[in-house]
């Protein structure tokens, strides 16, 4: 199915109302596979996304952690079934690297506003609401500055604002604190908290095991394409639940290793 | 050796002189280079940019034919407009033929592919870098690409001064659908052909530095703005 296709499917007849409440099912993906050319990257995968989880995709490199994240997004073409239960629901992505303009910090965030909601919100609103998200993330004082011009922390937490400031009901994040250095990553996890505590839904893929169990409710673990565990987190990190998830946690999963 | 320098000097006293026709001529060169890289700017951006989002079945036959234009040769261009706006041509009822306005549509047509072709690549690039995360935030195909002009800015002026050097430094296209009329559509290269057929070579040579001249202030001004943007992004990655 080509991408186009794809996306106006996902406009015009898979959406469904449901509910506000936290608990109820956002977002699901049923029996998704996802191919790429001759590879296979994503293999039945069933997950559902429900309001005010906080989901960490855990998994060795090249086990499927973006794939799924941009087939959740709706970025990918794939084969199976995707529905957003919301209808109303904005989705938001954070990549690992984040791609500025060659603009200012500010006008990075009014772009993206502009994007995300061009007929509904009008230019002092945007300008408010631009303004209220690099307060959020601690870019006020820089925003006549070059986004580019930005350190790598910096510029992670710009583009956590420019995902805040659409005010999203669902944030996709893809490793956000990949190569950072400890107290910038400490600064996005505070962020990341405290989008949390105000409601948002968050699906996050991490190499750190230490993150996702400070931060997500949830672990989905992912196996070669395949996903082999979706468990709370305190459940996921205490019991024995799966061979190769307890080989992973004890960082002896080999690449080679049946 | 002599003639180059007696080029050199010829060159200096026509700028220090102030000579009106080679003012006029200097004037009527930017101006119908200057028009024709505007038009071609307007569509070749926009083309070029739809091209590295748009797919349709023959999308790399158009790619492949815009990349092979961009060797047009420039008396191909004359000979073409110049068919086309002469009396007999389906166009001669205009009447524009050895006017400027003639000259101005075949350096457009010289220097559209040149435009639209380093468009489309640029803009396909950096849609690899960043198309996704554009798309993500909710920009349509389209709207992706023009931002990406936007964000590649720099990029386009400096493409848009090759298209303008190869819109300047043409000859065959205007001397065809100009006539190299003194005073009326003579511009420097079509009066550097006429010095040198006349064995006039000293001021041929010094009419051919008087254009790169020309350029290179354009350039400078150009280059002035450039570094203007670059001390404010100093340490940009």
């Amino acid at each position: 199915m080509a991408l186009g296709e794809f996306r106006s499917a996902q406009h015009e007849g898979t959406s469904v109302s449901h509910g506000h409440a936290p608990g109820t099912p956002l977002l699901r993906v049923r029996d998704a596979s996802v191919r790429f050319g001759g590879v296979r990257s994503l293999r039945g995968v069933t997950l559902q996304v429900n309001r005010g989880d906080f989901i960490a995709l855990v998994g060795a490199n090249g086990s499927g952690k973006t794939t799924l994240l941009r087939l959740l997004h709706g970025l990918l073409a794939f084969e199976g079934e995707r529905q957003l239960l919301d209808a109303q629901a904005l989705q938001v992505m954070v990549f690992q690297r984040p791609f500025m303009l060659r603009l200012s910090v500010w006008h990075n965030v009014l772009l993206a506003l502009w994007l995300a909601r061009a007929a509904r919100m009008d230019r002092a609103e945007r300008s408010a609401r631009a303004m209220q998200a690099l307060e959020r993330v601690g870019l006020g004082p820089l925003r006549q500055r070059p986004a580019r011009a930005l350190s790598g922390g910096e510029q992670q937490r710009l583009a956590l604002a420019r995902a805040w400031a659409v005010q999203p009901q669902v944030m996709f994040l893809d490793e956000p604190t990949a190569n950072l250095d400890p107290s910038a990553k400490k600064e996005i996890e505070t962020l990341l908290e405290g989008f949390r505590a105000d409601g948002l839904t968050l699906v996050m893929s991490t190499h750190n095991l230490g993150q996702a169990k400070r931060l997500a409710t949830r672990v989905v673990y992912l196996d070669r394409g395949e996903l082999r565990v979706d468990l709370p987190t305190a459940q996921f990190f205490a019991d024995h639940v799966d061979g190769r998830a307890d080989l992973f946690l004890k960082g002896e999963l080999s690449w080679n290793l049946e | 050796m002599n003639d180059f320098a007696q080029s050199l000097q010829t060159a200096l006293a026509l700028i220090t002189s102030g000579d009106p026709a080679l003012v006029r001529t200097v004037a009527l060169s930017l101006t119908v280079s200057g028009t024709a890289c505007l038009f071609a700017a307007g569509f070749g951006l926009a083309c070029g940019a739809w091209l590295a989002v748009a797919r349709f079945p023959g999308h790399r036959a158009v790619v492949l034919l815009l990349n092979t234009l961009l060797a047009l040769p420039s008396v191909v261009v004359g000979l073409t407009v110049y068919l086309l706006l002469s009396r007999s041509g389906p166009l001669g009822s205009w009447g524009i033929l050895f006017t400027p306005t003639a000259m101005v549509i075949a350096q457009t047509m010289l220097v559209f592919p040149v435009v639209a072709a380093l468009a489309r690549q640029l803009v396909g690039d950096s849609l690899r870098d960043g198309g996704d995360q554009l798309r993500s935030m909710g920009a349509g195909p389209l709207t992706c690409a023009l931002l990406m002009l936007v964000h590649d800015r720099w990029a386009v002026v400096t493409l848009l001064l090759a298209a303008f050097g190869r819109a300047i430094s043409e000859v065959g296209a205007v001397m065809i659908v100009g006539g190299n009329i003194a005073g009326v559509t003579r511009v420097m290269t079509t009066a550097i052909a006429l010095e040198t057929s006349k064995g006039d070579l000293p001021l041929a040579m010094a009419l051919g530095l008087v254009l790169l001249a020309v350029v290179a202030v354009i350039n400078l001004l150009i280059g002035f703005v450039q570094r203007g943007q670059g001390s404010a992004l100093a340490g940009v990655r």
